[in-house]
C-alpha cells in the first residue's frame, strides 16, 4: 500500500542524517568550548579546567548545566517576542547551513530487505553555496534582533557594529569564491569535492589568494577575534548579549561554536579536498574495504575540521581585537580589491588555457 | 628636554614596511610564538593535589608546643602578649597543682590561652619573644569560616597533638620544620 507518492524511506533515511548531524554538531559544539578554554589555557602556560571528570572532559555538561540553572531575565524596557527571538534565529541559521555539506561518499545499503545507496548529505543541491551564503547572512539577524530589542546602547552599538561587519566581510567573502567557481564550474557542494578528489589536488593550491580571503572573512562572519566586535568584551560589556542570561545566552554562545564548525566543514570542502583522504586514490579504496571507505572519509573530514577549529582558536588566543575603523579598512579597502585581482586573475588564466596556452 | 634616564628609548614614528603592513607576516610570528607557548612548563599546579612547597619562613598559625614528655611549656609568663603588636593574645595563668605535673612543665601554666585569628597579622614575634619554646607559627593557614567567633583560637585548638599518645598527629602537625620540643 503506499500511502502517497513518496518515498518514505528516503525521507526517513533523510530525517536519520538530520538528527545525526544536529546532534553531532551540538556535541562538537559543547567540547569546542572544553577546547577553546582548554587550549587557551595551554597557549597562557596554564591548565585549563580539569575538574570535572578526567582532564575535565564532563566540563562542557557541568557549564550547560549552570546556564539551565540560571535565573531567566527578560528586561522590562525590551521587546519581549524579539528578544526572545534573537537566540532562537541565531541557533536556527547556525544549524541550518549544515545540510548541504557532504560528509562522506555514499554508502552502499543493503539490510532490512532494503538495497539503497545513501548519501551523506542532507540536501545535494546545486546552489549549495549559494544556500551558504544565503543562511549565514540570515545569521546576522540574530545579532541584530538581539541587540535591538535588549534596548540597551552597548548592545545596539554592537548589533551595529555586527551588521556592518557581517555585510562588508560578506562581500569579499563572494568575491573570493567566485574565482573557486570558475575554476570547478559548479555550486554542486558534492561535486566540488569530487572534482578535487578525481583531480588530486586540493583547491587551495589552486586559489592560496581566495583561500586567505575566504579564511578571514570566515573569522569576521564567526565574530572571531580578531573580529569579534559586536561582542568585545571590555568596550561593549559582550555586546550584544549583555541583556542576555540563562539558556538564551547559551544559545548565543552555542551559535557562535556551531558556525565556528561549520565555517572551518566548509573551508575544509571547498578548499581541502572535504572528505577525500590524502595521498589515497580513494575509489580504489573503496573497492577493497566497501562501506568502511565512508567511515575513513568521515574522519578524514572530521580531522580537517579539528585542525580549522583549532586555528580558530589559536588565533583568538594571539591576535588583539581590531579597532572599527581597521576592521572596515581591511575589508573594504583591501580584501575587497584583493579579491576582484584574484577573481580577474583567475578568469585571465582560465581563458587562457581554453584557448590553447601552455603553462 | 634632557632625558632623566639613560634608559629612555625614542619613540620610533617610521611608516610601517611594506611586510608589516601586510600584517600577515607579523600574525604569522606571533602565532610561532603563542605555539611555542603550547609545549612550555604550565606555571599553574592542580592545587588541592598538588601543593607548592612553603618558604621556609613562612609564617602560618600558631601552635602551642609540648615537650619530648607531652607537658605544656607555656608558663604563662605573658612575654607574647606584650610582644604582639596587633594584641591578639590573651592568657591567664594558673596554678600547677600536685597531680598535674605530667601535664604542665612548670608550676605555672596557661589556662585559658586565646589568639584572635582575626587580629593577628602573623609577624612571629610571639615566637621570637617566648622564652620557652612554647609557641610557634606553623606552615597551615587560616581556615575559612562563618563566624567571627570561631577565628578566636583557644588552647584545644592551638594545642600540639601529644607526641607520647599520638605521636602520628604531632608529626603532622609539626610539619616539615624543626621544632624544638
Amino acid at each position: 500500500m503506499t500511502l502517497l507518492a513518496l518515498d518514505w524511506v528516503l525521507l526517513a533515511e533523510k530525517l536519520l542524517l538530520v538528527i545525526v548531524i544536529v546532534s553531532v554538531s551540538l556535541v562538537i559544539a559543547m567540547y569546542e568550548t572544553y577546547a577553546e578554554r582548554k587550549i587557551a589555557a595551554v597557549i597562557q602556560d596554564r591548565i585549563g579546567p580539569d575538574r570535572a571528570g578526567p582532564f575535565g572532559i564532563f566540563q562542557p555538561l557541568a557549564d550547560g548545566l549552570k546556564l539551565f540553572m540560571k535565573e531567566e531575565i527578560i528586561p522590562n524596557t525590551s521587546n519581549k517576542f524579539l528578544f526572545i527571538l534573537g537566540p532562537c534565529l541565531a541557533m536556527t541559521t547556525a544549524m541550518m547551513t549544515s545540510a548541504v555539506i557532504p560528509w562522506g561518499s555514499a554508502i552502499h545499503f543493503t539490510a532490512f530487505g532494503l538495497d539503497r545507496i545513501v548519501n551523506l548529505q542532507v540536501a545535494d543541491i546545486n546552489i549549495g553555496i549559494l544556500y551558504i551564503f544565503g543562511v549565514v547572512s540570515l545569521g546576522v539577524y540574530g545579532i541584530m534582533i538581539g541587540g535591538w530589542s535588549s534596548n540597551n546602547k552597548f548592545s545596539l552599538i554592537a548589533a551595529l557594529r555586527g551588521a556592518s561587519q557581517m555585510i562588508s566581510y560578506e562581500l569579499a567573502m563572494g568575491l573570493s569564491l567566485i574565482a573557486l567557481l570558475m575554476l570547478t564550474g559548479s555550486l554542486r557542494l558534492g561535486e566540488i569535492v569530487q572534482q578535487q578528489m578525481q583531480r588530486g589536488v586540493w583547491n587551495v593550491f589552486y586559489q592560496p589568494l581566495g583561500f586567505l580571503i575566504f579564511i578571514v572573512c570566515a573569522f569576521a562572519e564567526c565574530n572571531r577575534t580578531p573580529f569579534d566586535l559586536p561582542e568585545a568584551e571590555n568596550e561593549l560589556n559582550f555586546g550584544y548579549h549583555q541583556e542576555y542570561s540563562s539558556m538564551k545566552l547559551g544559545f548565543y554562545l552555542f551559535a557562535e561554536y556551531i558556525n565556528m564548525f561549520i565555517s572551518s566543514a566548509i573551508m575544509a570542502t571547498l578548499f581541502f579536498g572535504g572528505y577525500d583522504i590524502p595521498f589515497v586514490n580513494d575509489a580504489a579504496l573503496g573497492q577493497h574495504i566497501g562501506n568502511w571507505l565512508s567511515i575513513l572519509q568521515f574522519a578524514c573530514l572530521f580531522i580537517k575540521i579539528a585542525a580549522f577549529i583549532f586555528l580558530f582558536m589559536w588565533v583568538r588566543w594571539t591576535i588583539p581585537r581590531f579597532r572599527y575603523d581597521q576592521l572596515m579598512n581591511l575589508g573594504w579597502r583591501n580584501l575587497i580589491p584583493l579579491a576582484l585581482a584574484n577573481m580577474v586573475i583567475t578568469g585571465a588564466l582560465i581563458l587562457g588555457k581554453q584557448s590553447g596556452w601552455h603553462f | 628636554m634632557e632625558a632623566l634616564t639613560n634608559r629612555v628609548k625614542p619613540v620610533e614614528r617610521k611608516p610601517m614596511t611594506w611586510v608589516e603592513r601586510l600584517y600577515l607576516w607579523n600574525i604569522f610570528k606571533g602565532m610561532l610564538i603563542t605555539f611555542k607557548h603550547i609545549f612550555t612548563k604550565k606555571a599553574t599546579i592542580r592545587y588541592p593535589e598538588q601543593k607548592r612547597a612553603f618558604s621556609p619562613v613562612f609564617r602560618g598559625l600558631h601552635i602551642l608546643n609540648r615537650d619530648e614528655q607531652g607537658r605544656e611549656r607555656c608558663t604563662s609568663c605573658g612575654l607574647c602578649a606584650v610582644a604582639c603588636p596587633a594584641e591578639a593574645i590573651t592568657m591567664e595563668a594558673a596554678e600547677r597543682k600536685p597531680e598535674e605535673i605530667d601535664k604542665y612543665r612548670e608550676e605555672k601554666y596557661a589556662a585559658k590561652y586565646e589568639i584572635n585569628m582575626l587580629r593577628c597579622i602573623f609577624c612571629g614575634l610571639c615566637e621570637e619573644a617566648c622564652p620557652k619554646d612554647a609557641i610557634y607559627l606553623t606552615e597551615t593557614f587560616a581556615p575559612a569560616n562563618f563566624q567571627r567567633q570561631t577565628f578566636i583560637y583557644g588552647k584545644q585548638d592551638l594545642l600540639i597533638p601529644n607526641p607520647v599518645t599520638e605521636p602520628e598527629l604531632y608529626a603532622k602537625a609539626a610539619g616539615g620544620r624543626v621544632i624544638k620540643s
